[in-house]
């Protein structure tokens, strides 16, 4: 390949909400790829092999760790889910305005929180 | 090859027609996530507990082996369809980037193969308990009727 100049890469812009909702798309995604597809197959193989299997599941995943985990899966998830329906919205070409491409994107980035906090809320007290 | 630039290499050869067609999977699966993992959410939050009887008695009803069939293939293509693309952007040795992708195919199949045979043994325990419970309470009234005291 010819060697011509490359466009400015991330080392000269400036941090923006967008560029975070970006990454941490990213990162949750291949993040999930990596922990959370190996831990639905523990489980479905645990339930496969009996109740000792699933006891040995369950009780590494109830441990500290374990929780962890399971959080960070959960949050990976529902980040992925809200930052993934703004790829939607972006697709049928809104949202591209600078200011309200900010605002979504901090939008798409707590409602990752929060309905991380919301799904575990409900399971404890449902 | 020539020493030119990418475009000027495939300039004028026209289109190949195929450009949108990993774009595309990656929204159906997308969506087809959405709907599933989003239904295994609920499932959870609203069983009564996780326990190995509660989630089994679950996964003996019609929908919820289908719904995690369907997750399992839908999870697993958007996710194989993820990676390559994050391969692509960081492997730069197109040897490299080739032996890379096809591990992934590799493991993307096996995989989801993987959890659905899992999900295939779930079912056919319960459903073969099933069967002996309903043989062995045939029994039992059999011998009810008869008149065995």
């Amino acid at each position: 390949m010819a060697e011509r100049p490359l466009s400015p890469h991330i080392s000269v812009w400036r941090w923006g909400p967008a560029m975070l909702v970006s990454i941490i798309h990213r990162i949750t995604g291949d993040g999930m790829a990596f922990v959370a597809l190996p831990v639905l197959l523990w489980w479905l193989a645990a339930l496969a092999g009996g109740p000792e299997s699933y006891e040995t599941f369950t009780s590494l995943a109830t441990t500290w760790y374990g929780y962890v985990i399971l959080v960070g899966i959960s949050w990976a998830f529902f980040n992925h889910l809200a930052s993934g329906i703004r790829h939607f919205v972006l697709d049928i070409g809104a949202g591209y305005a600078v200011e309200a491409n900010n605002r979504w994107s901090v939008v798409t980035t707590l409602s990752g929180l929060v309905l991380t906090a919301a799904f575990w809320a409900a399971l404890v007290l449902l | 090859m020539g020493g030119g630039t990418d475009i000027g290499r495939v300039r004028g050869l026209g289109s190949a027609h195929h450009g949108s067609h990993h774009w595309l999977l990656q929204r159906f699966t997308a969506a087809g996530n959405l709907i599933t993992v989003g239904y295994l959410a609920f499932s959870i939050l609203l069983l009564p507990d996780l326990s190995y009887t509660t989630v089994r008695g679950w996964l003996g009803g019609p929908v919820p082996p289908v719904a995690l069939a369907l997750l399992i293939v839908s999870v697993f293509w958007h996710a194989r369809l993820g990676l390559q693309v994050m391969i692509e952007d960081y492997v730069h040795s197109s040897g490299n980037r080739f032996a890379a992708i096809l591990v992934l195919n590799l493991l993307a199949f096996a995989g989801a193969a993987f959890g659905l045979f899992c999900l295939t043994r779930i079912v056919m325990a319960i459903a073969s308990e099933t069967a002996v419970l309903t043989t062995i309470q045939a029994a039992q009234q059999q011998a009810g009727a008869g008149g065995v005291m």
